[in-house]
């Protein structure tokens, strides 16, 4: 058993044109990659400059007030910010302030910035230079955008680990670094399948701790396990560190080649590969194997989201069975996505950006069986009938790599599963 | 700049939303960008629309700045006409279109679309959600309602139902059957259910029943001036408030007041003795505006409650509320922030809270029962069953929403007497609730600090800090939960009063027999 990296398929989707429109859009900015990211990074604060459109959204998104007091809020701007800047510049050092005072725990800060603040050019990069040397050692404070003029969903997360680059710490060290916030436990599993495999050191980013001693540099090789990466991608090659491109790791053909990819940087021979891979290899496949008799033979369209949908529509087609009719995505960064369009056989309409209206008409005149869109989409779509997973879900959930390809495939076929399963018609 | 972590209203372009999203054959085209979106699922999933709100987002990105931000509203607006062929639209700008000052009803107007086009000005930087909702309809009732010939039979327009609201659905159907009882007809109820061809004949109706000032006030106060029709002054919540809005209405509309109290039930339910065990529980109410009001009113006169603080968030009925709290003899609490809410919960210590979702989290943290008396809404506040708040139903559905939270009378004197007993003990919670009981911890005998050893350095109590010693805060611990806050209060209250800097047993004791009823 010893499955190569798969090479490029000359049927793939690499070079199929891709079809763009404008209009309306129905996703999330930047800012809501906030209600992970500050989960994730156990010491960091989330700061965003704006206004209370986006205090709200952060409040909707995160499914309304979870925790007491979230490592994140909004300094919402008022009239009088807005009058004079130099006065914004004054008013945020007294909100960080007060912020840290209050919360001592916290070691690194993140000024976000937001479409108000961004318009009114309100430099939040000044500003946290100067917050860093006010409140330095203890504190380190960093800006990123997650507007909406900027930034779609995921994006967010990428600027925010963009941000942190450049303030590493150079290293000569042979490394792998893995790029992306994950679950701990979705990480623990790939880490724990490369350590087996002799890969390491291995270091990631986010790290958890601000403190945590993660350095960059030449001899660092970096594997990406989120397809939305493409400025942190940029930002690592700028600091010298070289990108493990291959597929995502999503169901276990994606799992296999990209472990394989990072396999093959460090030289680890095939048997050692399988030994390794073969019992969660094996339960993967079970596992999506239940799901694809629900999935298979059915056709599945996807509205821009995340930026996962490309990855994720060459796991449902090659794993589950299932076609494409469309995958829209809000953003095609061909360099982090290119070794999953290969492998996506040509067929589906390739989309990027999004007109909402345009391209719900197509969706109704499809009438796929399956439906991936946003919370605002969902409800409507299934009162015409229509089955729908809400893609958001897809963002929240553990679903990299071997243990969960399962319950990523299980994720697409529930819906199915309970359309079948209702029955609220008289029997007559 | 102000820091927010939670917040109780949305921007002033939701409550435009919820304005449009209730109405038929408008549409709503707002220069915003794309994250501004978000909104949708406030109306698809938490109240689980059916269609899509009928809003237009123009979308603008930062490269559209100082270019053609201006071309880019004038094209979503004439694709959402084309589209989506509405009788009428309303335009605005979100928070961040306001700063790049498109004016999109200047630019709407240049456009000459067949079809009323009434513009939004609503300051993001300064309101919020209510009022935003509340100047909507009223500019859309200023642009569209014109006098016109009455109706045969007497009629009411229900003004104030949006799309997101608290119960406003099912407080519809309680009212019109109100009405009905009393032979008078609904005219138009607005802006949910509406067109904008309804709007154009609110004229017809002989009073305008305001059932949520919040979101119709102005247009109210605007159609007694220039349509002559007068308003309702009385919300009718609560059994009290439903017999005063039914004198108020006949008044009005100058019939007899008739109510028809058969399926009334609060009023017994109340009487009866298993209630007893509701007598003086100390209540904390919190919301917006007009429900808190009818809260409170309820609370003291139709429950047996005690009132012990009260407040809103919404500032537009500060002065209402402060009047009330005034003839209650307590604090009123005006503020939109959650932390300071809280500081005020966690220093009255009520025995349970009147309040909204976000107090509903407070009580979860600080083990205070709470039941949700007004927006900001959550999926649980769609029921599937029906629901209102207002009139007769209200009032029953009001009783066993208020009494759920709480360990029901009987249960409270079991575990009173039981209070020892390693699983019928005070954490094991409210029988009729979910969750898993825990099983109390033993108590560990020889580790126990000693008596005189101060355990712990309460809330600031005004004059100092009070010491409760490591007795009494043991004996206190036996006292059950559902009291405990009260106990704990009075005690440091009482110990204040009198100087006493430590609590011992004795002080608990002496502060029990001070407050005896
Ligand atoms: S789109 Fe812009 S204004 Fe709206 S919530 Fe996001 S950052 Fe805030």
């Amino acid at each position: 058993m010893t499955d190569q990296t798969p090479v490029r398929a000359s049927t793939g989707c690499r070079d199929t044109p891709v079809l763009k429109q404008r209009g309306q859009r129905e996703v999330f900015c930047g800012l809501t990659g906030i209600i992970w990211l500050h989960r994730k990074m156990q010491d960091a604060f989330f700061l965003v400059v704006g206004s209370r459109t986006c205090a709200h959204l952060l409040q909707s998104a995160a499914g309304v007030m979870i925790f007491a007091e979230p490592r994140f809020g909004t300094a919402i701007l008022e009239e009088t910010d807005l009058a004079g800047l130099a006065d914004a510049q004054t008013e945020l050092d007294r909100v960080v302030g007060e912020l840290l005072s209050r919360r001592p725990d916290i070691r690194q800060l993140f000024l976000v910035g937001s479409c108000p603040s961004e318009v009114i050019k309100l430099d939040l990069q000044l500003a946290a230079e100067r917050l860093t040397e006010q409140h330095a050692p203890h504190v380190r404070v960093l800006n990123f955008s997650g507007s909406g003029i900027e930034t779609t969903f995921t994006q967010g997360e990428d600027a925010c680990l963009a941000s942190m680059v450049p303030v590493l710490p150079k290293t000569d060290a042979r490394q792998l670094l893995l790029v992306g916030a994950l679950p701990d436990v979705v990480e623990e599993q790939a880490v724990s399948l490369l350590e087996q495999m002799g890969v390491g050191p291995i270091r990631v980013l986010p790290a958890p701790r601000a403190d945590s001693d993660l350095g960059l540099g030449e001899n660092t090789v970096f594997a990406l396990t989120q397809p939305f990466l493409g400025d942190t991608h940029a930002a690592l090659e700028r600091r010298g560190a070289r990108h493990i491109a291959a597929p995502f790791p999503f169901g276990e053909e994606g799992t296999t080649a990209w472990l394989r990819a990072v396999a093959d940087e460090f030289g680890v021979d095939d048997a050692t590969f399988d030994r390794v891979t073969e019992a969660p290899r094996a339960r993967a496949r079970k596992a999506v194997a239940q799901a694809a008799q629900t999935l298979s033979g059915k056709s599945v369209f996807f509205f821009p989201d995340s930026q996962l949908e490309i990855p994720l529509a060459r796991f449902l087609t090659r794993e589950c069975g299932m076609t494409a009719i469309e995958v829209g995505a809000p953003f095609i960064h061909k360099a982090l996505v290119g070794p999953d369009l290969d492998l996506l056989e040509q067929g589906p309409v390739i989309s990027e950006g999004q007109d909402v209206d345009l391209q719900l008409d197509r969706c109704r005149a499809a009438r796929p069986d399956l439906t991936v869109c946003g919370l605002g989409l969902a409800n409507p779509l299934e009162a015409e009938g229509m089955a729908t997973k809400w893609a958001i879900e897809l963002v929240f959930t553990p679903v990299h790599f071997y243990e969960q390809a399962g319950d990523l495939a299980g994720l697409f076929s529930r819906p199915l599963r309970r359309a079948g399963l209702l029955k609220v018609e008289a029997a007559e | 700049m102000k820091l927010t972590v939670w917040t109780y209203e949305g921007p002033p372009h939701v409550g435009a939303m919820r304005v449009a999203t209730g109405m038929k054959g408008l549409h709503y085209v707002l220069h915003a960008p794309q994250g501004d979106t978000y909104a949708d699922l406030l109306f698809t999933m938490i109240e689980r629309r059916n269609h899509r709100p009928p809003v237009t987002f123009t979308t603008f990105q930062a490269r559209d700045l100082g270019s053609d931000t201006a071309d880019l509203f004038k094209q979503a607006a004439q694709d959402a006409y084309d589209r989506f062929k509405p009788e009428a639209i309303i335009v605005g700008a979100s928070c961040t279109a306001e700063l790049i000052q498109d004016d999109p009803g200047g630019l709407a107007e240049t456009m000459g679309l067949p079809v009323p086009t009434i513009a939004l000005e609503l300051p993001s930087y300064q309101r919020k959600e209510n009022f935003g909702a509340d100047e909507t309809f009223f500019q859309i009732v200023r642009h569209l309602a014109k006098p016109v010939e009455k109706t045969a039979q007497v009629s009411a327009n229900l003004i104030g139902p949006t799309a997101l609201g608290f119960r406003h659905r099912d407080d519809i159907d309680e009212v019109t059957a109100l009405l009905s009882d009393m032979g008078i007809s609904v005219n138009v109820v607005a802006p949910m259910t509406s067109s904008p061809s309804d709007i154009a004949r609110l004229g017809a109706a002989h009073l305008n029943v305001l059932m949520y000032p919040e979101t119709a006030e102005t247009a109210a106060r605007w159609m007694e001036r220039e349509l002559g029709i007068p308003f309702t002054k009385v919300v009718p919540i609560g059994v009290g408030a439903t017999r005063d809005f039914v004198a108020e209405v006949a008044a009005l509309a100058n019939v007899e007041p008739y109510l028809d109290d058969s399926r009334l039930r609060l009023p017994w339910y109340s009487r009866s003795v298993d209630s007893t065990y509701l007598t003086g529980k100390r209540v904390f109410v919190f919301g917006d505006g007009t429900h808190v009001k009818a809260a409170a009113r309820i609370a003291r006169d139709e429950m047996g409650f005690e009132v012990v603080g009260l407040g809103c968030y919404n500032r537009e009925q500060a002065r209402e509320i402060r009047a009330v709290a005034k003839e209650f003899g307590v604090e009123p609490l005006i503020t939109d922030d959650y932390l300071e809410v809280e500081r005020t919960i966690e220093a009255l210590a009520p025995e349970m809270i009147l309040g909204t979702q976000m107090e509903r989290h407070i009580g979860k943290r600080l083990g205070i029962p709470c039941a949700v008396i007004s927006a900001p809404v959550h999926v649980q506040d769609f029921p599937a069953r029906y629901s209102p708040q207002m009139g007769i139903e209200g009032a029953n559905v009001i009783f066993d929403t208020w009494v759920h939270p709480l360990v029901m009378g009987l249960e409270e004197h079991l575990l009173t007497m039981f209070r020892e007993d390693f699983e019928f003990h005070d954490d094991a919670g409210a029988s009729h609730h979910g969750g898993k009981a825990l099983l109390r911890a033993e108590e560990e005998g020889s580790s126990a600090p000693d008596a005189s050893e101060p355990v712990a350095t309460m809330a600031p109590v005004p004059g100092g800090e009070v010491i409760w010693l490591a007795d009494a805060e043991r004996e206190l611990k036996k006292i059950p939960f559902f009291v405990r806050g009260k106990a704990r209060r009075n005690t440091e209250t009482y110990a204040a009063s009198r100087g006493v800097m430590q609590i011992s047993v004795d002080t608990l004791y002496e502060a029990k027999a001070h407050y005896a009823r």
